[in-house]
């Protein structure tokens, strides 16, 4: 940007042409550094997955002999071995398989609970609303590690410990305070007007809350159901938590204690962290968009 | 199979039943009294976020500090022994003073190599396409960016096959292999170095964004006025984008003391690289109750004081609403 607006000034400063020219090679040379400098951030940020992809690719025993740079050359040896033992491993098609029914479920309820309380606070008057809010705004911040063992121990009352339900709850849980305040303040910005007029002509809450609050928030909900989707697929700590040991348990979990468990053998592992990353992945590069808009209007919390 | 029906009947199930939940709710509440309604209302509307908040967070807290006083058993008050335990044993200490490495340089290198790649790239026509490079890793999990790292930090004993992408470039140079993350001088240091690389694109797209908020105008008449780019940055730019950064760094202070995904897959905290985090949830898993809460409420104290500043801030913002 600045670089092209630096470069016009000077051509309208000098008219000659050949002047012009040269001086635009020279400029482009003094920004040499500022390229070189780019590119090295690139690459210590995308060899490193690159890397991983490609050794996903290639057989446990060449992965051992050489690095995966050497399968970037002929013969490249590449095969679907990894994949092959990896989906065969114990329990990790099954992981794939619940961290969906995890995620999915999870999700939907958390948001469904958190629109409908951010209309409240959005929407409605009454004592203590200040405080309550307040709470929820430093909720944000507290460590689930601070919860776990109290919750750990209402899932065992309960009967629900290592259950589907005790995950989709907990996420829920957790989850809540964050996307009540972000939506409350998505729909504290929506127009007034439109919610009084509503109310003229005689609609109660529930009809503004479904008819016109609802659908004027969903581009909030559609980016915050990006974010804690990928946010519920990628996590571990409540997982292991409370699936740990769970054939319910989802694939993070699983891979987590392949690395440990297979010691010295866990080359194969390449081909289930692929598999681990290829949602999150694709789901950026086709949301893009969403993606980078949810982040800087503050939607997620990182 | 089972599962299936289970987790369909949630998806489906739980916007119905909140849909039924708030359309009979409100019939009720409508034949009700005025000054009733008013009273009730807002309490029906925000009772299931209100009520999961109590459940899952505000109760556990109270729960957690009342354990961490407690025996193990849950049986008799043993006053601060958990806490002198936490600040006395050798194991502990370590994971408080990884914590604080992690604190200090997590977020220093991450929000400062945000915002200088959000610098640099502001200044190239290849922007977008260098800003989704550097954003890859944020979406990629705690655990697959764990599996991508161990292979560039991958170790041979010396003479054999290098296949770890570091230490087959350092052989390149002639170096002697480094054992990344059992070495106790580079492992924290790596694996902070893991967190940093997954984070920096999340701080360099909101620097960024708030970068392209500063008018060029300023920025040209200082340019006009002979203000070289280092000046320029050091004098516009980064007060301009401070309080950006002073968001992104509390996000970012927090995010290292909760550290616990990158640590726990990549050395479980062996060879002294355990952080609170890993710390509190191996006591956990060893059935260690009462101290894993102590571990929990030394954790939780640390983060008091960007609650307050969060708090602040929102009723800062709340005031100009």
């Amino acid at each position: 940007m600045s670089g092209v607006q630096v470069e016009t000034r000077r051509e309208t400063a000098r008219t000659g042409t050949a002047v012009s020219v040269l001086d635009r090679w020279g400029h482009q040379l003094q920004r040499l550094p500022l390229h070189l400098v780019i590119i090295i951030f690139i690459a210590i940020w995308i060899v490193p997955t690159i890397g991983l992809i490609v050794n996903s690719f290639r057989n446990v025993q060449d992965m051992s002999n050489a690095g995966w740079w050497s399968a970037l050359f002929p013969p490249h040896g590449f095969s679907l071995d990894s994949y092959n033992q990896v989906l065969q491993t114990e329990n990790v098609a099954t992981s794939i398989f619940n961290s969906v029914l995890i995620t999915v479920p999870a999700t939907v309820i958390q948001l469904a609970i958190a629109t409908m309380g951010a209309y409240a606070f959005a929407w409605m008057k009454f004592p203590g609303k200040d405080i309550f809010f307040i709470v929820i705004v430093g909720l944000m911040v507290v460590p689930i590690q601070m919860t776990l063992i109290p919750v750990l121990q209402l899932f065992h009352t309960f009967g629900l410990a290592g259950t589907f339900i005790a995950v989709w709850l907990a996420h829920s849980g957790y989850g809540l305070p964050f996307e009540v305040f972000l939506l409350r303040n998505y729909l504290g910005g929506l127009p007034r007007e439109i919610f009084e007029s509503a109310e003229m002509d005689g609609a109660g809450h529930a009809v503004r809350f479904l008819r016109i609050a609802v659908p004027m928030t969903i581009p909030a909900i559609a980016s915050l159901t990006i974010f804690v989707f990928l946010g519920v697929w990628n996590d571990l700590l409540v997982s292991l938590t409370f699936l740990g040991s769970s054939p319910n348990r989802p694939f993070t979990v699983v891979i987590t204690q392949l690395v440990t468990s297979l010691g010295g053998g866990w080359q194969f592992l390449t081909a289930a962290a692929v598999l681990q990353m290829s949602l999150p992945l694709a789901v950026f590069i086709f949301l893009q968009r969403y993606f980078v808009r949810g982040i800087t209007s503050g939607s997620v919390k990182g | 199979m089972d599962q299936i029906i289970t987790a369909a009947v949630a998806v489906v199930g739980v916007p119905l039943v909140l849909l039924g939940y708030i359309i009979l709710g409100e019939r009720v509440i409508e034949r009700l009294p005025d000054h009733l309604q008013t009273w009730i209302r807002p309490y029906f509307w925000a009772l299931p976020a209100i009520g999961f908040a109590t459940i899952f967070m505000v109760y556990p807290l109270i729960r957690t500090v009342f354990l961490s006083f407690r025996n193990n058993a849950d049986t008799d008050w043993v006053g601060f022994n958990n806490y002198v335990y936490f600040f006395t044993f050798p194991d502990t200490l370590t994971s408080l003073r990884n914590s604080l490495l992690w604190l200090v340089f997590y977020t220093l290198f991450a929000v400062g190599l945000g915002l200088i790649i959000a610098i640099l790239l502001d200044r190239v026509r290849y922007e977008s396409l260098a800003k989704i490079a550097i954003f890859l890793p944020v979406p990629i999990s705690a655990v697959a960016a764990s599996i991508i790292w161990k292979f560039m930090f991958d170790y041979q004993p010396p003479g054999s096959v290098q296949t770890g992408t570091l230490n087959a470039a350092l052989g390149a140079f002639g170096g002697q292999p480094v054992a990344w993350l059992v070495n106790s001088t580079t492992n924290n240091p790596a694996l902070i170095f893991v967190g940093v690389w997954s984070i920096t694109g999340f701080c360099m797209v909101i620097i960024s964004a708030s970068l392209k908020s500063i008018s060029t105008e300023v920025l040209e008449a200082a340019r006009m006025d002979g203000a070289n780019e280092l000046r320029i940055v050091q004098l516009i730019v980064t007060p301009l984008l401070w309080p950006t950064i002073t968001v992104v760094g509390t996000t970012m202070i927090i995010n290292a003391l909760k550290t616990f995904d990158i640590v726990f897959v990549l050395t479980s905290g062996a060879y002294d690289t355990d952080v609170i985090a890993t710390q509190m949830f191996r006591q956990l898993a060893t059935h260690h109750l009462s101290r894993a809460a102590a571990v929990g409420v030394v954790l939780f104290l640390a983060i008091v004081p960007l609650l307050v500043v969060n708090i602040r801030r929102f009723q800062q913002q709340e005031e100009t609403r």
